[in-house]
């Protein structure tokens, strides 16, 4: 499914930005394996835009992908949005008429989304602090949203979770006596059953845009978007692979639960428990263990041949080294 | 073995002409080339230190499964028996021995990695 991601832009100019409105600029942010990213501006009658473009470049399947399609993320942004919580602007979602596939626009919005600079960058020092409180005001505006009818999203509990990465580590044939703890562990502490809720799915330092002066501008990258238990979205945020050299700091790299916690609740979040917060971040551990062993087989297996990934299957060891210390300390 | 050169000091050769050549290169080669050396690197590591890593393993997998073997020998029937609940978090021994384990394999793979339970005053 190759398509022209410039031409289509350059119609996308007219449509978007009216008559005689021109492309003035346009390059790829970054690209996965199936997803590419695009900066482009418009400019028109109207003015000027500055535009990102979400474009899948491999084929898709709703039912069997973990990921939502493209028109679900953008559906989801838009209802976050118009709840209050901190997401992109969605400029148009399109259609047939452009050529591009599954794709859509939103406008461009500026900020840091590096983790690592979050972290330690000293333009972010006076903000820092007020980071992880923050994060936890985010959450609420995203789990309070009903989700639009209509949209297939996949409902997760800890069990299902542990169900789901379990099989796909027992299909790799890797044998890691560490996840194989790591998962009895878990099994044994699910915490009880609560009100499901629409989750972000892959909140974590690194998919947040920061500013240095305001902090979160925008919680982006909603492909992992799904139903489930809302401290799910908390424990992820704390998982040590998305702390970015600051295991002190379990907030993403730069703040501490207790700010997390109660940022959730003094903005009307149902109050989460630490404990339960442990749990998913430490499911969250094994689950990039596990994703690191997928992403060694996909080399492997001649799905990609990057050498970035084999690399990748080398860091099942750092989640191993963060289990150890989660499973002595317990829950 | 031949010692001029040792095979880790092919492997490092090689990692320093990548580091080299790095510069030259557009974005996406670029960062390509540096997962490359990094990955020439762990290579150096685990011919340098694994030997080592592994002997050290096998003998704490020995204790805590209370016979010998080669690794991977013990290290299946560990898997396995923490999957049947024989071995638990409550095992004495076990967690102090996986422990030791990790951290000898992430000084493999990933020296700069600051695990979990990293104080401030060492992280900065």
């Amino acid at each position: 499914m190759e398509v022209d991601v410039r031409a289509g832009l350059q119609k996308l100019a007219a449509r978007l930005g009216g008559q005689g409105a021109t492309l003035a600029e346009a390059g790829r942010l970054s690209g996965g394996a199936s997803m590419e990213t695009w900066a482009f501006t418009i400019e028109g009658p109207a003015g000027t835009e500055r535009l990102i473009l979400r474009h899948r470049s491999a084929p898709f399947d709703e039912e069997t992908a973990r990921s939502v399609s493209l028109a679900t993320e953008a559906a989801l942004i838009r209802a976050t949005g118009a709840n209050g919580a901190r997401v992109p602007i969605v400029r148009h979602v399109c259609d047939e008429a452009d050529g591009l596939g599954e794709a859509y626009v939103m406008v461009r919005a500026d900020g840091e989304t590096l983790g690592k600079k979050i972290v330690s960058d000293p333009r972010f020092d006076a903000v820092r602090p007020q980071l992880a409180r923050q994060c936890g005001e985010s959450l609420v505006a995203i789990h309070k949203t009903p989700p639009p009818p209509g949209l297939k999203l996949k409902a997760v509990d800890g069990v299902a979770e542990l169900d789901r990465y379990e099989e796909v580590y027992r299909a790799t044939g890797a044998r890691r006596p560490i996840l194989e703890l790591a998962f009895q562990y878990l099994r044994k502490h699910v915490p009880p059953r609560v009100e499901p809720t629409l989750l972000h799915g892959d909140f974590r330092n690194g998919n947040i845009m920061f500013d240095p002066g305001k902090g979160v501008v925008a919680v982006l990258d909603w492909e992992l978007a799904h139903i489930g238990d809302p401290a799910e979205d908390m424990g992820w945020i704390c998982t040590n692979s998305w702390r970015f050299g600051r295991p002190d700091r379990p907030v993403g790299g730069f703040g501490d639960y207790a700010d997390l916690l109660a940022g959730y609740a003094d903005a009307g979040g149902r109050p989460i428990e630490l404990s339960r917060v442990r749990f998913w971040q430490m499911l969250g551990s094994l689950r990039w263990g596990v994703m690191c062993l997928t992403m060694y087989l996909s080399w492997r297996d001649g799905i990609t041949k990057s050498v970035e990934r084999p690399m990748i299957g080398r860091r099942v060891s750092e989640t191993e080294a963060d289990l150890v210390v989660l499973l002595e300390e317990g829950l | 073995m031949i010692t001029h050169p040792r095979t880790e000091e092919l492997v490092e050769s090689v990692r320093l002409w990548i580091d080299e050549i790095r510069p030259t290169l557009d974005p996406r080669n670029a960062f390509l080339a540096r997962v490359a050396a990094n990955a020439l690197a762990t290579v150096q590591r685990e011919i340098t230190e694994g030997p080592a890593a592994e002997a050290e393993a096998v003998g704490l997998m020995a204790a805590v499964l209370g016979h010998a073997g080669d690794y991977e020998a013990l290290n299946a029937e560990l898997c396995d028996g923490i999957r049947a609940g024989t071995y638990t978090v409550e095992t004495p021994g076990l967690l102090a021995a996986l422990t030791i384990m990790a951290r000898r394999q992430i000084a493999i793979d990933q020296p700069s990695y600051k695990p979990e339970g990293t104080t401030a005053a060492s992280s900065s």
